[in-house]
């Protein structure tokens, strides 16, 4: 194919994605309002939930198993910054996995572009997401009044969107393999849950890693864990007030756009595939 | 002349048959180191070449397994073809499987703005037309009910008066005719009749030949995933109902 014809292509995507533009609205709505339809609290389960779940995590952590808060300044801040991001990517990733499947009865019947639905599902997650930042907002300006707990405010939080564009850019990315993946084998959806529970161990929520004292390879092996860089990135700018690490940076901005790269390439190649096996 | 409304050329669809699906990783290499992973070949389209144009309402006719709903599915641009292409000017409403669009959790009112969505339609376009869809479902106070709780005559009411009152270019007719009770299906053929006029495309799926005759102009005859027939819609019944007999 010439360049020609290519451009022409990709300006008719472009085209086609601006048509639908109410369907991915239409979609976030849609899961952003039935989430917590028909539950008592509705909305408020958005901040309950990371407060509860830090709640727990402070107890065993930081209660039972003492050892790992050990130099933390403000461990549960520490642990509600880990803990969002983490629940943001799982939660947006295993819904856009199964978006193409549970769309199924939509895609057989009527003609709409399919990336709609793993980016529409990763985007109403982040939505919900955005909303539960302000349970850390709220946690930290108590701390900050009610205590005397040392937490840096400085012009750095303002970097704060930084490491959250990168989350989801790689969740798109990420959301998009999956959703493909799971077309063809069902089996990933069960596999991907135990990869979440690894990830969970592997990114330091509740951890710090230069306290584990581990061997090079087991911290290699961590750094490689791309939510590791965004969650430090973010931990530099929102709780410790400093720029952060820049090989994080690139590391984590590397690893998503070809996450991204990756997921759009291989849902493009694959897409017309899908109606044959949903 | 009219201008074309929907052009299919030279299409072909061929689906892979395997006897077990496989789906699961596991399967899938266990079937590949076994070689076992084979399939058969089979063209439900064959090659398929017509043309219809603006305001021409054309009926496809074929025993079961001829390759109509195939057809219908590259044409909506659900099913991409194996080989050719199909080109279609204008919106298209299928309206197959009525309400196949809707979310079960959301009520009647918010599946509007969904389904209008989904076919494209901005909420400020669907808005206008909001009133016009819920009166025509005739669905009252039910509109605020979950989905999930209508009966399915009401969920097909309800697809029914969205998909016609966006104002499609081109129709795909699937036996919806015999949609709800008697009452409402008075009121849906009145209501195409009624698009008819306005000089809608329409593409019409269906076994009963006198129907066909009532409401299409040509027709076209499948068989095997080949036309074996096209014409006015009279001749192409005519040749249809002589193969009924002759079975």
């Amino acid at each position: 194919m010439n360049t020609a014809s290519k451009k022409i292509k990709i300006s008719a995507y472009l085209q086609n994605l601006w048509k639908y533009r109410f369907l991915l609205v239409e979609i976030v709505r849609k899961n952003v309002k039935l989430q917590y339809r028909n539950s008592v609290l509705g909305i408020f389960w958005t901040f309950l939930q990371p407060l509860l779940t830090t709640l727990v995590l402070v107890l065993v952590f930081g209660g039972i198993f003492g050892k790992s808060n050990e130099g933390i300044v403000c461990y549960p801040i520490y642990l509600l910054c880990g803990r969002l991001l983490y629940e943001f990517f799982t939660q947006s990733t295993k819904r856009a996995m199964r978006s193409i499947r549970n769309s199924a009865s939509v895609i057989k019947k009527v003609y709409v572009p399919k990336y709609i639905y793993p980016i529409a599902n990763v985007l109403s997650n982040f939505v919900t997401f955005a909303i539960s930042l302000s349970v850390l907002v709220v946690m930290m300006a108590y701390y900050m009044i009610f205590t005397d707990v040392a937490i840096r405010i400085t012009p750095y939080i303002l970097l704060s969107f930084v490491p959250i564009i990168i989350l989801l850019v790689l969740c798109t990315g990420i959301g998009l393999i999956l959703s493909t993946l799971n077309v063809f084998f069902k089996d990933i959806e069960y596999l991907y849950e135990v990869f979440c529970m690894l990830i969970f161990y592997a990114t330091p929520i509740f951890y710090k890693v230069d306290a584990l004292g581990a061997n090079k390879f087991v911290q290699m092996g961590l750094m490689a864990n791309p939510l590791y860089s965004i969650v430090s990135m973010f931990r530099s700018c929102v709780l410790f007030g400093e720029m952060w690490n820049w090989n994080h940076f690139f590391y984590a901005s590397v690893f998503s756009l070809a996450m991204l790269g990756i997921g759009s390439l291989v849902f493009y190649k694959k897409q017309d595939k899908f109606i044959l096996h949903i | 002349m009219a201008k074309t409304a929907v052009k299919v050329e030279n299409v072909s669809v061929m689906f892979n048959l395997n006897k077990e699906k496989v789906d699961n990783i596991k399967e899938y290499l266990i079937k590949m180191v076994k070689r076992e992973l084979r399939f058969t070949e089979f063209w439900a389209l064959k090659n398929i070449s017509f043309e219809v144009k603006q305001g021409e309402r054309i009926g496809i006719l074929g025993f079961n397994g001829a390759g109509k709903s195939t057809m219908l599915k590259v044409i909506a641009g659900v099913l991409k073809p194996t080989k050719g292409s199909v080109e279609v000017n204008g919106v298209i409403a299928p309206l197959l499987e009525l309400g196949a669009g809707f979310d079960m959790n959301y009520s009647g009112s918010e599946n509007i703005y969904l389904y209008g969505a989904t076919m494209g339609y901005s909420r400020k376009y669907i808005q206008e037309r909001y009133d016009e869809i819920v009166a025509f479902s005739e669905l009252g106070d039910f509109i605020d009910v979950p989905v999930k709780n209508y009966s399915s005559g009401m969920r097909a009411r309800l697809g029914f008066s969205i998909a016609t009152a966006v104002e499609p270019q081109v129709l795909i007719l699937d036996e919806v005719l015999s949609v709800g009770d008697a009452k409402f299906k008075i009121k849906s053929e009145a209501k195409i009749k009624s698009m008819f006029d306005k000089g809608v495309t329409v593409l019409f799926v269906s076994h009963n030949t006198a129907q066909v005759r009532r409401l299409c102009t040509k027709a076209i005859l499948l068989d095997h995933g080949e036309i074996i027939a096209a014409g006015t819609a009279d001749e192409v019944c005519d040749i249809y109902d002589k193969k009924v007999k002759s079975k």
